[in-house]
């Protein structure tokens, strides 16, 4: 029974995290990825501005408790969908706003649309905790455990069906949630409930799904809606999961002919391809294929083709498989074996089952393997040694593809995963990357440096002498050799070269007049780069360069973070005339959202907690109870962010990780505040401060532990099944989590009990600290890398219970409370 | 090299205001805002060297940009911003790219009075008309059906009588008309069509911007050189040294 009265809590705290995940894939593909980070901060608006409603409003609103919850949560499934199909119908142009700033109203208009949600769903919690000050734990637990359920479940939910329709689940749940509150209405709380229950049903079932499509409302500047321009394209296929929309389109009429890195000198014309766009954009193509090589011969004048030319019948891995290009490049180049990984099954089910025919049945053959995997991890765990580890110009193994977290970590290019790929070669073998190349170079630059790093890792005397660097106009390939490069291969290097117009930017024994000869750039970047980078002016030339170009490690795993502050004004002047293209507009949104909700958190949190003092009464130190939930807030996330960023690499896939570390979190946090009133008594003594001190040194002491021991942890137990490798990962979160679900109920109870008009802010407080703590641990871990960001966190929390310690006047013992609400 | 192209940026533009005296009364309106234009124009040129060439971008070029009515080449509800120095939606997830670059492109194709020119990606048709008056004859190919009539109307109407537009597939380029002295992509690719660089001319010119929509990140120059080699440079728009302090590494 009494469980049943805080199901609505759950319900709806499920609902709003969901929500939050959903939006966040929906947005990926109206928009672009980046604006996944905007999502949390509309939610943290929701948030900060509900806790100031309640806290305003309590005393009406606790009168009519179950219909306030009833009303909200309803409020909740409306505006849900409401206002998403109201948002996406803006006419917001993200890729305009350097041009036109009116670009920025449409931007707030869409946050003004998608806060209220959010404002209704933390509106029912911030009631709950209103409501039942008693029992503090337990709706913290139901709160936690449905979040927990909610992130899990919409992860689940998105396998089964497509985001809008799952947007329907969510709103339904919503609805759901009121039925069961509206049932404790005392007068027609039956009728109530009977037609909030009905209204749920009928979302599910009844509404246009033309309200919510995305497809119409992507941008026009997105590949896939630019594809479908063309006369007599169509869609002829569309998927999709948690791990990104992928859209299979053919263009009879004008066709894809995707090539990148194509040579000048190639007058082949690519055959018929069917385009795979993930999220409307970055796209992979098919090629038709009938088993005559010479209809693909194109693929052997690519840049990515020159480590064939090294090598004879070699067994070849490609991190990344695709639509299946470099496979069909593999078999062509007489490739014995290969191996190809992939890591989004609807992507093999594309290419191996439903074209299977089209691509000429390639992932079919005996001597083709396809493997569904995260690149990094089956180069880490394979026991097979191959003549050539290929990663193409695929980055559709990215967290940032996912979209979940549109954290851009990227295990595939660390200084780590070369030396793991380095390990897979057989003796003499070599690992190829093919990047875009950007002008002036970050990307490629930056896996020099990288390359460089690794090779003396693993104890190269002159790492120059394994590098070979060829770049066409708009692409260049890096190989890598386990021995130095001999003069054939050297002279087999340049013949590749030169039969192609591609250009040499570093092979053994290279001098300035082999560069810049066909592809000509004002400077060349990547031959003076690399002779910097591998003299003792290594340092200074990183140090100088206006790009961060420091090689990626997997405390760091940034590849793709370019940003260096002081380029900014200059590039920032430098806009209208290309500077825009330069800059790296995924950290400068990070900045700006951190901004945003700093300056959203204080106007919606402080004045109003600053104007309200005189009813909160004397007794309660406000800044220091401020700060405690602030600090809870910030260190919560910040671990569990940090191990949704290391244990992408354990569990071997974005969605794994942000899935069982942000449910594990949540489910044992939500325990952990179960249990806290009984740590309190048998543990604290019956005090709180203390309570909380013990919480936070085992908190202290297992962080502590897990910064020195999960390297080596994740490094014995890679190779294990999934299955065992996430109940290992929920074991090692287990005990962590626990101790981190006590400080927050155990705090309340203190600070409830001096006062019941301060829990509305301590929820508040807590939940906007939560939410810039995912965003500052974003940037944080960019530039302190994992261990920095639990170091951080460590702190927080052993200074924690000193805020409360030290109020004046207070008295461990809430029954001893003699202040009561002033209101 | 250089006196002959004076001379044909002479030639041209006599020939540019010619052309343009002949069109319409609209050639008129707002010519403030374009002179305007072209200061910043100027001044961009001025700091971006490496895809200027020589003394800066032909005041040919920049006496035809000043003529031609661009707020008559973008959608009515953009018309206020046309002489702005920006890229401009103009529908079917399409640019009318920005006037800088345009200038930019127009000089580097370096077309004279009896040249043929291609160009790939009709848009607006703007591109078209800058280049009319500096070529004998312009033809320009747009994927997509609304967009390609509705430039073939305007250029009509606004009498660039050496311009043909055809809807089609810009990858084999135009063989009944080439060679062509120059070319000009504007349709984004992932590589260079073959038939492109089969139809340029020995000694001609290729342009491609490269990027994404609204932020051009360089200017692609294609070049067959007489002996039919080919060779590319990547222009940046933008005076930019990656190293601080300007040096270089050795």
């Amino acid at each position: 029974m009494r469980a049943g009265r805080l199901l609505p809590v759950g319900l709806i705290s499920a609902a709003t995290l969901a929500y939050e995940v959903l939006l966040m894939r929906l947005f990926s593909i109206i928009q672009w990825h980046q604006f996944a980070y905007m999502i949390i901060s509309i939610a943290l608006l929701g948030f900060g501005a509900s806790g100031t409603f309640v806290a305003l409003a309590r005393r009406p609103l606790m009168q009519r408790y179950p219909a306030a919850f009833a009303a909200s949560a309803a409020l909740f499934g409306i505006t849900a969908i409401a206002s998403f199909a109201g948002a996406e119908r803006l006419p917001f142009n993200a890729l305009e706003i350097v041009w036109n700033p009116r670009q920025l109203g449409w931007l707030a208009a869409s946050y003004a649309l998608l806060i209220l949600p959010f404002f209704f769903g933390a509106t029912c919690i911030g009631l709950a905790f209103s409501r039942h000050p008693d029992e503090i734990g337990r709706v913290y637990a139901f709160d936690l455990i449905g979040a927990g359920i909610g992130a899990l479940g919409i992860v689940g939910l998105l396998f089964l069906v497509f985001p809008t329709a799952a947007l329907r689940f969510v709103a339904a749940l919503g609805f759901a949630a009121a039925a069961l509150a509206a049932s404790g209405i005392a007068r027609h709380g039956r009728l109530a409930a009977g037609s909030l229950g009905l209204a749920a049903a009928v979302i599910v079932v009844w509404l246009p799904a033309s309200f919510t499509a995305t497809g119409p409302h992507m941008s026009e500047y997105k590949g896939l809606r630019m594809a479908l321009e063309v006369p007599n394209a169509r869609v002829v296929e569309e998927q999709s999961s948690p791990l990104g929309l992928l859209t299979v389109v053919e263009s009879p009429t004008v066709p894809f002919r995707y090539a990148p890195g194509l040579s000048l000198a190639n007058v082949q014309e690519p055959p018929a391809q069917l385009a795979v766009f993930s999220d409307g954009d970055s796209i992979t193509a098919m090629t038709a294929y009938g088993g005559d090589p010479a209809t693909v011969a194109y693929l052997g004048r690519t840049a990515a083709a020159l480590p064939y030319r090294l090598l004879a019948r070699p067994r070849v891995l490609v991190l990344g498989a695709g639509g299946g290009e470099q496979v069909l490049l593999a078999l062509n180049a007489g490739a014995d074996n290969v191996d190809a990984v992939e890591v989004n099954p609807q992507m093999i089910e594309l290419s191996r089952n439903r074209f299977a025919s089209f691509v000429g049945g390639i992932f079919n053959r005996p001597n083709v393997n396809l493997h569904l995997a995260e690149a990094r991890a089956f180069a880490a765990t394979t026991g097979e040694r191959y003549d050539l580890i290929q990663i193409p110009l695929l980055d559709s193994f990215s967290a940032a593809a996912a979209g979940v977290q549109s954290m851009h970590e990227n295990y595939t290019y660390t200084v780590e995963a070369l030396r793991d790929y380095l390990a897979a070669l057989r003796p003499d073998g070599v690992v190829a990357i093919t990047r875009w190349l950007r002008v002036p170079p970050r990307d490629v630059l930056k896996l020099l440096a990288t390359a460089i790093a690794a090779l003396e890792a693993e104890g190269v005397p002159e790492p120059g002498r394994h590098l070979a660097l060829i770049r066409s106009w708009n692409t260049a390939t890096l190989v890598v050799a386990k021995l130095p490069f001999g003069g054939e291969d050297v002279a087999a290097i340049r013949g590749f070269a030169g039969e192609n117009f591609f250009d040499i930017s570093w092979v053994p024994d290279i001098s300035a007049s082999d560069v810049n000869r066909y592809n000509q750039l004002d400077q060349e970047y990547l031959y003076e780069g690399a002779l910097a980078l591998l003299s003792p002016d290594r340092a200074d030339f990183t140090e100088r360069y206006k790009f961060d170009i420091a090689p990626a490690t997997d405390n760091r795993p940034y590849f793709f973070d370019f940003f260096r502050w002081r380029a900014l004004p200059e590039l920032l002047t430098l806009r209208t005339q290309g500077g825009a293209a330069m800059l790296d507009w995924g950290y400068l949104i990070l900045v700006t959202t951190l901004v945003q909700a700093t300056i959203l958190s204080t106007v919606l949190i402080l004045l109003p907690l600053w104007f309200r003092r005189r009813a909160l009464g004397r007794a309660v130190p406000r800044l220091r109870f401020g700060l405690y939930f602030l600090a809870l807030g910030l260190a919560f996330l910040f671990i569990e962010i940090a191990f949704i960023q290391r244990f992408m690499l354990f569990l071997g896939h974005p969605l794994y990780a942000v899935a069982v570390v942000l449910a594990g979190f949540l489910a044992f946090a939500g325990f952990g505040s179960a249990v806290a009133a009984r740590w309190k008594a048998a543990v604290g003594g019956g005090s709180a401060v203390r309570a909380i001190t013990l919480a936070v040194v085992v908190i202290g002491f297992l962080a502590g532990t897990y910064l020195i021991a999960l390297p080596s942890i994740f490094e014995r137990l890679l190779a294990l099944p999934d299955a065992a490798k996430i109940a290992i990962a929920l074991l090692l979160i287990a005990p962590l989590a626990v101790f981190m679900g006590m400080p927050f109920p155990l705090g309340l109870s203190h600070v409830g009990a001096r006062s019941e008009e301060f829990l509305p802010w301590a929820w508040g407080i807590n939940g906007c600290a939560s939410v810039l703590s995912a965003i500052l641990a974003a940037l944080l871990a960019m530039h302190v890398g994992f261990t920095g960001v639990v170091t951080i966190a460590t702190i927080l929390y052993l200074a924690a219970p000193a805020l409360l310690a030290g109020s004046r006047g207070s008295s461990p013992d809430r029954n001893r409370s003699r202040t009561k609400p002033s209101a | 090299m250089r006196p002959l192209t004076q001379c044909k940026a002479l030639l041209a533009a006599v020939l540019a205001s010619a052309a343009v005296v002949s069109t319409s009364a609209p050639a008129q309106d707002r010519a403030g805002e374009r002179a305007a234009m072209i200061e910043t124009i100027k001044s961009h040129a001025r700091s971006a060297p490496s895809a200027v060439e020589g003394q800066g971008i032909d005041p040919a070029v920049l006496a035809t940009m000043a003529k031609v009515p661009r707020h008559l080449f973008v959608p009515e509800e953009q018309r206020g911003a046309a002489y702005g120095d920006r890229p401009l939606p103009i529908g079917h997830g399409q640019t009318i790219s920005q006037p800088f670059i345009v200038a930019l492109m127009t000089d580097l194709i370096n077309a004279g009075p009896g040249d043929a020119v291609l160009e790939i990606g009709t848009g607006s048709g703007y591109q078209a008309a800058v280049l009319s008056p500096h070529a004998a004859k312009v033809y320009s190919i747009e994927i997509i059906p609304e967009l390609g009539q509705r430039a073939a109307a305007r250029l009509a109407e606004l009498r660039y009588g050496n311009v043909e537009v055809k809807v089609g597939d810009g990858y084999y380029g135009w063989p009944e008309h080439a060679p062509f002295d120059g070319i000009v992509v504007t349709a984004a690719a992932s590589h260079i069509p073959p038939p492109l660089v089969e139809q340029l001319a020995k000694g001609g010119r290729m342009v491609v911007p490269v990027g994404a929509p609204f932020a051009t990140q360089f200017l692609m120059l294609v070049e067959k050189r007489q002996d039919g080699s080919i060779t590319t440079r990547q222009l940046l728009p933008v005076g930019f040294v990656p190293l601080r302090g300007g040096g270089r590494a050795r």
